[in-house]
């Protein structure tokens, strides 16, 4: 993954959930996110999506806020990765 | 403390630092979500100020918080001339608006602006919210169809009722600073509190918002 998408979204979702340094750089490709994170209910996820498209100057598409996408920090990446380069 | 003022639907309720000073900063307070999120960080700058020696009125925009009134009657007009209203009567003579509070504050006193934003990018942020939320009950709608039948009949999103004069405003609404100093949040040494789930506060960060305002005021 680009370093710039993994920096960004770590920023992102340390400000989103409250989550400290620590928890956040320990964070990789398969740690789960959606179900593992309580505070992550609809308006929390689409305040995640608010902020990454403020941070990254991307716009997603409502098909694209699903479960799958939430899955894990890697599956998050891979979406706002795409998203970048797109 | 908490105070009432004179609003056009009857009293509004005001949490205030009120010593009678000459510097009085009216807070016009972030929107929906944002504002509960940033209630004490509000509330902490306040005092903080109060500590710089500056009076501050943060109101209740009618139909939120303590408010009385319907908050499925409120629209974008009617939260500005409460705020206008309040200004007023509290003779302040500053303004910080956060967040969304950019859309109805009162714009001809000095001031401050953290982090402006406009009003389609909270509606779509409501509006995923309860498009997310539906399909947690397996029941398929999206934002398009949801702000359709929003503009004609109002709707309840993430737990608000908006009226569709509301969410009309909300579509078209840009930030009306004029003049005002805008403060990013990286002046704030801290992560955004407005984006945070459960809500939090930062008193190193509101120390920093009422230093700004603060050296500004006496600048």
């Amino acid at each position: 993954m680009n370093e710039h998408t993994d920096a960004g979204l770590r920023d992102v979702l340390g400000q989103v959930l409250g989550l400290s340094p620590a928890r956040l750089a320990a964070m990789t490709a398969p740690t789960p996110l959606l179900g593992a994170l309580p505070e992550l209910d609809s308006m929390a996820i689409a305040t995640l999506f608010g902020a990454l498209e403020d941070h990254f100057g991307v716009i997603f598409d409502d098909a694209e806020l699903t479960g799958d996408t939430l899955a894990t920090f890697g599956t998050l990446a891979a979406l706002v990765q795409a998203k970048r380069a797109g | 403390m908490i105070v009432a003022w004179p609003c056009s639907g009857g009293d509004e309720f005001a949490a205030v630092f009120d010593r009678d000073r000459r510097h009085r900063l009216l807070i016009v307070s972030p929107l929906f979500a944002e504002m509960n999120r940033t209630r004490r960080f509000a509330i902490d700058t306040m005092r903080a100020l109060d500590s710089a020696g500056i009076d501050s009125f943060l109101p209740d925009l009618p139909g939120t918080n303590e408010s009385l009134q319907p908050l499925a009657s409120q629209s974008l007009h009617s939260w500005r001339t409460a705020m206008a209203r309040a200004a007023r009567h509290f003779a302040a003579t500053h303004v910080l608006a956060l967040r969304g509070g950019v859309l109805v504050f009162p714009n001809a006193l000095p001031g401050w602006v953290l982090e402006p934003v406009g009003g389609a990018s909270l509606l779509r942020q409501m509006l995923r919210a309860a498009v997310l939320a539906a399909r947690e009950t397996g029941e398929y709608v999206d934002s398009a169809d949801l702000l359709e039948t929003g503009r004609t009949e109002g709707l309840r999103l993430a737990g608000y009722d908006l009226g569709p004069a509301l969410i009309a405003g909300l579509e078209s609404a840009r930030p009306l600073d004029e003049g005002q100093r805008e403060i990013r949040q990286s002046e704030l040494g801290g992560p955004a509190l407005w984006l945070r789930a459960e809500p939090g506060h930062d008193p190193a960060q509101s120390a920093r918002l009422a230093a700004i305002i603060a050296s500004g005021i006496a600048a």
